[in-house]
């Protein structure tokens, strides 16, 4: 069968770091950052497992910002 | 496969509703308002209603939701939403109008303009962001807080000699001759958000169809006044909210 | 019943019937005495199945007004009555109506107060109405009818005014005009506005997004200061332009006058008998009656006062609007009040004494 591949894209000035995106990923492919911060001062999400996204969206279905972009892909 | 070559425009799966344009909200990180605003301009969207839609803000955390849902608004005086709605919906009885309140203005100050306009069976929709707390306004006792819960104006948690016993709306609301649909949903989870996007929906859609009010509370968190992380105040959301007012359809009569 | 024709009906029912003549859309209303005919009268004649004019019992005067808020935000000419109690619910809705630019007619038939008061009629809502009442800096332009006839005509009026400045409008009556009957000649029928021609006249209304245009917004709120001070200084102007263009008032026998009556709706009624009476005894005596109450015809009482000896302010209150007259004036003459409490109105003789008084 053939594997999905997906890709976030976060808004990162738009992200207010609350979270729930990587509580909601079920393959832990988001976290907030540690060292970085965006123009308001909020430790956003970013993508720490790339290869690991199916592009499920649930990180995107639970954003309440709508942050987050999801594609999905086939992979050949 | 690159990252690059999965994110192109027809891999497309979830992207925000262009409805909900790019302004920032001031809601808190984690806030369930962000997450209905999201379903309500997918709703609009879906149901290509855009044009014809005029809502109705409260006030509470809410009160600018004018600023990010690009339909028709009107800013309502505190609790007063549902009897605006009710006006300008018999005015204009093709548009599908709505409001969407907080606990404070729905449950306290507006308790008669709800219940007269859903006993009325006005063809409107009421969203009720139920997170039995006074957010805008500093976190104070609202009549949806839960016995023993703390807030500024119970800081030694809700006790009935003093404060009285909690409103359950959405049961007063389906014993209402006039509503049509009253359901009691939630946005923690994904599976709880696409419920609660079907149940936008349909109410949406009874409103159109003039089959009568319809009420759709969401129970909801308010990370901030309950002192606690968006996650943990979902988790305590599931834990001490749910079995008070439980969720689900308490009246479907458009069927 | 034909245009033209003379009819004999009570003030409430008059301001029912020219409501759903001048093209009325809305009127949201709750009972209280003694202007319930208003809404008993649109219930009766049923227009929602002629004129298409929605006609809705409200559960209290707090959710009329923001009925009437609701209507009046997309464009729609919309009203309510109430008397002074009620008033005082809408308070709020008054004031945001105003802040957020809304037209639309409010019906005042005044009652004594204060509090539950009496259900005989009174004029001491004219602080309430012209002063404030509700919070803010805002105004209402007030009419103050002192016949049937007027009760009648100042429908359109009002809600003319109300749309040309995109304000709340009010015809501040009372207990006795809203019950007395009278011969009234109806205005004509005018249909009610098309979506188009709402549009039109009103493009900053909340319709729905046609075509997909900017989203219309009517609120009242502006958090940053120099943007609300922005609104408020729109706003002021255009209380500056009314009372520039607006004012209305009847002088009745004041070309040879040395004394002068204020007075407006029942108390001028009283007024033209008061003169008749003082003029046979000698005293000339005649009597501006404000129509407009707000705005204030000030510059007409200033320039009369030139030439009189003094003013009474006959009105059925405490003494309010005395303290406008003695503004106008700049308290260069004497200016003194007669009236009567508790729902009692003067007697021409009283008035008349209260006159010789002031000549002596």
């Amino acid at each position: 069968m053939a594997k999905m591949k997906g890709a976030t894209v976060v808004d990162i000035e738009r992200c207010k770091g609350c979270g729930l995106c990587v509580v909601a990923c079920p393959l832990h492919v988001l976290a907030l950052t540690t060292k970085s911060v965006n123009q308001k001062g909020y430790n956003y999400a970013e993508t720490v497992l790339e290869d690991t996204c199916t592009g499920c969206a649930s990180c995107a279905i639970v954003c309440p910002d709508g942050c987050i972009t999801v594609y999905r892909k086939k992979e050949e | 496969m690159t990252k690059e070559e999965i994110i192109q425009k027809e891999n497309l799966v979830y992207k925000k509703p262009e409805l909900l344009n790019d302004v920032p909200m001031h809601y808190c990180p984690g806030c369930s308002h962000g997450v209905v605003h999201k379903l309500i301009s997918e709703v609009v969207m879906e149901m290509g209603m855009a044009e014809k839609t005029i809502a109705i803000s409260p006030v509470g955390c809410a009160v600018f939701a004018y600023k990010y849902i690009d339909v028709d608004w009107q800013e309502a005086a505190h609790g007063r939403a549902p009897a605006l709605a009710s006006a300008v919906k018999r005015l204009w009885p093709d548009r599908l109008v709505f409001t969407y309140q907080g606990d404070g203005d729905l449950a306290c100050i507006g308790t008669g303009e709800t219940i007269h306009a859903l006993n009325r069976g006005e063809n409107i929709t009421i969203i009720f962001i139920n997170n039995a707390i006074y957010g805008m306004t500093g976190g104070q006792m609202a009549p949806t807080t839960l016995l023993g819960m703390k807030t500024v104006t119970c800081p030694y948690g809700r006790d009935p000699k003093l404060h009285g016993y909690p409103l359950k709306m959405a049961d007063i609301a389906a014993s209402l001759e006039g509503t049509c649909y009253v359901t009691r949903q939630s946005v923690q989870n994904v599976a709880s958000i696409l419920k609660a996007k079907k149940a936008i929906r349909k109410a949406f859609e009874y409103s159109m169809q003039g089959k009568g009010s319809n009420l759709v509370e969401i129970v909801s968190t308010c990370n901030t006044n309950w002192r606690m992380s968006p996650d943990k105040a979902n988790k305590w959301m599931e834990e001490n909210m749910f079995p008070f007012y439980p969720l689900g359809d308490l009246k479907d009569n458009g069927k | 019943m034909a245009e033209k024709e003379v009819t004999l009906m009570k003030g409430n029912e008059a301001i029912a019937h020219a409501a759903i003549r001048c093209g009325c859309d809305g009127y949201f209303g709750y009972p209280i005495t003694p202007q319930s005919e208003v809404l008993e009268t649109l219930a009766a004649e049923k227009p929602w199945e002629t004129t298409g004019m929605v006609v809705l019992q409200a559960e209290s005067e707090v959710a009329s007004i923001n009925m009437v808020y609701g209507g009046a935000a997309t464009g729609k000419r919309v009203m309510t009555s109430s008397s002074s109690p009620g008033i005082s619910l809408m308070q709020e809705g008054l004031s945001y109506m105003a802040g957020a630019e809304l037209p639309a007619l409010i019906v005042n038939v005044s009652r004594g107060g204060p509090g539950l008061g009496t259900i005989q009629p009174s004029q001491a809502d004219y602080f309430q109405t012209v002063k404030g009442g509700g919070h803010g800096d805002y105004r209402l332009i007030t009419l103050a009818p002192a016949s049937v006839q007027e009760m009648a005509d100042f429908v359109d009026l009002a809600f003319e005014l109300a749309f040309k400045y995109r304000n709340p409008a009010m015809i501040l009556s009372d207990g006795a005009i809203g019950q007395m009957m009278e011969k009234v000649v109806l205005p004509p029928f005018k249909p009610r506005r098309t979506e188009a021609e709402i549009a039109k006249e009103c493009p900053w209304a909340t319709t729905g997004r046609t075509d997909m245009r900017k989203p219309n917004i009517i609120t009242s709120l502006e958090l940053r200061s120099e943007e609300m001070e922005i609104n408020n200084l729109r706003i002021q102007a255009k209380y500056k332009e009314i009372e520039k263009t607006e004012v209305r008032f009847e002088e009745y026998r004041c070309e040879d006058a040395e004394y002068l009556i204020v007075a407006f709706g029942s108390a001028a009624r009283i007024a033209k008998k008061v003169i008749a009476i003082a003029r046979e005894q000698g005293i000339k005596v005649g009597l501006l009656r404000p129509i407009t109450l707000w705005p204030f015809p000030t510059k007409r009482i200033a320039e009369l006062g030139k030439r009189m000896k003094g003013i009474l302010s006959l009105e059925i209150n405490a003494g309010q609007m005395v303290e406008d007259i003695r503004l106008a004036v700049e308290c260069k003459i004497p200016v003194n009040w007669y009236g009567r409490l508790g729902g009692i109105i003067p007697e021409p003789e009283e008035v008349v004494e209260e006159i010789k008084k002031m000549t002596r």
